[in-house]
C-alpha cells in the first residue's frame, strides 16, 4: 500500500445528526440497493428521513446550505446498525464525509466504513452533548496520531478507535485484501489443515 | 502444552487463524463463502478490476434470495434492475464456476434456509456472507457472521478476512417454555433485556435447557436476530440435535465419515470449565408471547403488557421512546394488542422454515383471514415450500385467505415488489422494525412470531396467540 493511503488527520465542516440507534435501512433505504454498482448512491443518502423533513417544512441536517463540502458527520450512539449493507457507508464517503465522530458505532458498519477509507471515531456521550449543543463548533479536527479531537485553538478532547483501525490508518494498510494476499502458503496451511473441507466438498 | 479448556468460539478462531496481521487483527480462514445477488456485483467487479481469480470457487456457494420476486418468477422479471442482477450473478458464478442454485434448481431459497438445509452449513465452520443475518448458521456451533461488499472481494479473492478478537458472553435460557410461546420471544426477550447495541464486541453463545431441547430451526431463529442485539454472531453448541438434522443432507458427509465428523463436530463444542467474558440468564418460564412496538428489535413488550410512558423514562432514551411511539402511532402508556393490523406476513430467514409454517397453520387452520387484512406467506425455500405442499399446509392457509408465494426474502426488507403502502401496520414474523424496512417510508411493523402473526391476520388485529391456543 502506497504512503497516499496513509491517513493522520481528517479536518472540515461539520454536519450534526441527532439520534440513537440509526439503522442502515435509514442510512440507505433498500430500494437504493438495486444497482450493480455503488456510484451515484449519495444522492440517496437518508432519502426517507430528507423527504419527511421537506414533507413537514423542515430541513434535514444534510440539506442545510452549511452542510455542502463537511466532511465530518456527528452521530449519537450505535449509528450504522442493522443490515450489513457496505452502500451505507459507501453512500457517507461518496457524500464527502472522511470521518464520522459517534458515542458508539455497530461492528459491521465501522469494519466496512475501514475497508473504504471512512474514518470512525468515538467520544463519550458528555463530550458529543457538548459539540452538538454549541452552535459554534462548525469545523472540527481529528488526529489519529495524538487521538485527539480539537476545535482548533479553543478545545481539545480524546477520541477513542480501536487500536487496530488507528494503526491501519497510521500505516495506510487500511485496505486489507493485498494483506491477505500475501505469503498465501501460510493459507494453504490452513486449508490443509481443515479435515472438513475435504468431507464436504465430494458432493459439490 | 497443558490443554486448557476452552469456548466454541477459541476452538473455531485458533483452528482457522492464518497469521496475526501488523494491526493487531487475525486473518481468519472463511470455510464457507455464501453469496447472493445484492451485494455481491461490486465485489466481483472490483476483483475484475484487480485481474484477481476467484480463490476458491469449490468453497462459494450462489443462490438468489433478496430481490426475487415471489408471485410471477418467469423470465425476463418484470422488474428490469431486479433481471440485471440476477443476470450479473449468474454470469459470474458461469465465469468463475461457483456453483448457483437458481430458481431452476428446485433448492433456491433464502441463503440462510438453504446452507443449513442442504448439509453446507456444518460445526466447526466459519461461514461468512455478505449479509449481517448470517449468524442464523451459528446454530449449528459455527463462526457465522456477515460482511460488507469489499469484505466480499477479500474472500472472493483470498478466502480470508481480517477481523478483530471477539469476546464471549454466555446466554442460559433454563426451564420449558410457556405454551404461545416460541423461540422468537425468547430472542425478543434477550434484546429486549441486553439491548440493541449490547453485544458489540460480543459473540453470543446460547445454552441452557431451554436451548438443549429446542430444534434446529428454533435455534436458527435465535441465532438468526443475535445481530440485532448488536452481536455479530450467535451459536448454540452441537449436540446429538445438530447431528441428526445433519444425518443424509446432501453436502453433508456419508457413511464412515459421517461418523468420523460427528465426533469431530461434537468435540468443537465450549469444555466444561470454559472461561466466559460474560455470563447472563433467562427464565423460560417469564417470557411471554413478546411484539415490538417501536422502531428497533429492542422496543418491545409482553403481549399482555402496556406500552412504555415516556414520562417515566429520564434521560436520552426518553426522546427515542416519544419518537418511536409517534412513528407507531401509538399512545403512551397504552395497549399493544387491539391494533388494527392491515398486513401480514410469514416469512424471513428469521421464521421462514417449515416448522414456523406448521405452528402458524395450526392457528389459522378453520379460520379466515380478516377482510380488511392482506396476509401472505412466503416460504424460505423451495424445498420447505414443496414439503408443507406435501402436508397440506398450502391449502390451509389458501383456504384462510393468505397468498402463498414462491421463496425468497419477500417483505422482509421489500426490495422485490412486496411491500408496505402508506401507514399500513405490519404484523410480521421477520427480524427488523426499522423505519422504512418494510419498504413504505411509513410503514410500521410489529414484530412477532408466526403463531402470533397467524392470530393478528384471522383477527385483524395484534391479538394473544393464547387465545387461539385451543
Amino acid at each position: 500500500m502506497s504512503e497516499d493511503s496513509v491517513v493522520e488527520r481528517v479536518a472540515g465542516r461539520v454536519v450534526v445528526l441527532r439520534g440513537a440507534d440509526v439503522d442502515t435501512d435509514r442510512i440507505m433505504p433498500a430500494r437504493f440497493l438495486k444497482a450493480v454498482t455503488f456510484e451515484g448512491l449519495e444522492q440517496h443518502l437518508f432519502a426517507d428521513d430528507r423527504a419527511a423533513n421537506r414533507a413537514r417544512g423542515d430541513v434535514h441536517p444534510l440539506d442545510e446550505a452549511a452542510a455542502g463540502g463537511a466532511k465530518i458527520l456527528l452521530v449519537n450512539s450505535n449509528f450504522g446498525c442493522g443490515s450489513s449493507r457496505e452502500h451505507a457507508p459507501q453512500a457517507l464517503f461518496r457524500w464527502g464525509f472522511r470521518a464520522i465522530v459517534a458515542e458508539s458505532f455497530a461492528e459491521i458498519f465501522a469494519g466496512n466504513s475501514l475497508t473504504i477509507g471512512l474514518v470512525c471515531v468515538t467520544v463519550p456521550a458528555d463530550v458529543m452533548a457538548t459539540l452538538m449543543q454549541d452552535a459554534g463548533v462548525k469545523v472540527l479536527t481529528i488526529d489519529l496520531r495524538a487521538q485527539t479531537l480539537a476545535v482548533p485553538g479553543v478545545a481539545l478532547w480524546p477520541i477513542t478507535l480501536p487500536e487496530a483501525s488507528r494503526m491501519a490508518w497510521l500505516s495506510g494498510e487500511w485496505d486489507a485484501t493485498a494483506l491477505l494476499l500475501a505469503d498465501y502458503d501460510e493459507v494453504a496451511k490452513v486449508d490443509a489443515r481443515l479435515p472438513y473441507l475435504r468431507t464436504t466438498s465430494r458432493n459439490a | 502444552m497443558v490443554p486448557t479448556a476452552g469456548t466454541l468460539l477459541r476452538k473455531i478462531w485458533d483452528a482457522h487463524t492464518v497469521r496475526r496481521l501488523p494491526n493487531g487483527q487475525t486473518q481468519l480462514y472463511v470455510g464457507l463463502h455464501l453469496i447472493h445477488e445484492v451485494t455481491t456485483p461490486q465485489a466481483f467487479d472490483m476483483l475484475a478490476a484487480e485481474g484477481w481469480p476467484v480463490r476458491a470457487p469449490h468453497r462459494t456457494f450462489a443462490t438468489v434470495d433478496h430481490i426475487l420476486p415471489t408471485d410471477g418468477q418467469s423470465r425476463p422479471f418484470t422488474d428490469l434492475m431486479a433481471e440485471t442482477m440476477t443476470t450479473a450473478l449468474e454470469k459470474n458464478c458461469r465465469t468463475h464456476g461457483i456453483p448457483l442454485f437458481d430458481v431452476s434448481s428446485g433448492v433456491q431459497g433464502i441463503v440462510h434456509v438453504i446452507g443449513p438445509e442442504l448439509g453446507l452449513t456444518q460445526p466447526g465452520m466459519t461461514i461468512a456472507c455478505g449479509d449481517s443475518h448470517t449468524s442464523t448458521h451459528g446454530a449449528f456451533g459455527a463462526l457465522a457472521f456477515g460482511i460488507g461488499t469489499s469484505q466480499v472481494r477479500d474472500v472472493l479473492a483470498s478466502q480470508c478476512v481480517a477481523l478483530s478478537p471477539l469476546q464471549v458472553r454466555r446466554i442460559e435460557v433454563e426451564g420449558p417454555l410457556s405454551p404461545g410461546v416460541f423461540a422468537k420471544d425468547v430472542i425478543l426477550a434477550i434484546i429486549r433485556r441486553l439491548g440493541v447495541n449490547g453485544g458489540t464486541g460480543f459473540a453470543y453463545e446460547y445454552a441452557g435447557s431451554t436451548l438443549d431441547a429446542m430444534s434446529m430451526d428454533e435455534r436458527m431463529t435465535i441465532c438468526n436476530m443475535s445481530i440485532e442485539g448488536g452481536a455479530r454472531m450467535g451459536y448454540v453448541n452441537p449436540d446429538a440435535t445438530t447431528v441428526a438434522y445433519l444425518k443424509g443432507r446432501r453436502f453433508a458427509p456419508e457413511g464412515p465419515s459421517f461418523q468420523e465428523a460427528a465426533d469431530r463436530w461434537l468435540a468443537m463444542a465450549s469444555d466444561e470449565g470454559a472461561s466466559y467474558d460474560d455470563r447472563v440468564s433467562f427464565a423460560a418460564g417469564e417470557i411471554a408471547p413478546t411484539v415490538t412496538w417501536g422502531t428497533h428489535p429492542g422496543q418491545s413488550v409482553a403481549v399482555d403488557e402496556l406500552l412504555p410512558d415516556p414520562r417515566s423514562i429520564e434521560g436520552p432514551e426518553r426522546l427515542s421512546v416519544e419518537a418511536a411511539l409517534a412513528f407507531m402511532q401509538l399512545k403512551a402508556g397504552g395497549a399493544i394488542a387491539g391494533q388494527r393490523v392491515n398486513v401480514a406476513f410469514i416469512g424471513s430467514c428469521t421464521n421462514g422454515r417449515l416448522s414456523d409454517l406448521r405452528e402458524a397453520a395450526a392457528i389459522v387452520k378453520g379460520h379466515k383471514v380478516a377482510r380488511h387484512v392482506r396476509a401472505l406467506v412466503v416460504p424460505g425455500s423451495q424445498q420447505v415450500r414443496s414439503a408443507a405442499e406435501r402436508e397440506g399446509i398450502d391449502q390451509v392457509f389458501l383456504e384462510a385467505g393468505f397468498e402463498w408465494r414462491g421463496a425468497g426474502c419477500s417483505m422482509c426488507l421489500a426490495m422485490n415488489p412486496d411491500r408496505l403502502h402508506g401507514d399500513e401496520l405490519c404484523a410480521s414474523s421477520s427480524n427488523r422494525n426499522f423505519r422504512g424496512r418494510q419498504g413504505s417510508p411509513t410503514g410500521r411493523t410489529v414484530l412477532m412470531s408466526p403463531a402470533m402473526v397467524a392470530a393478528a391476520a384471522v383477527a385483524g388485529e395484534v391479538v394473544d396467540v393464547r387465545r387461539f391456543s385451543r
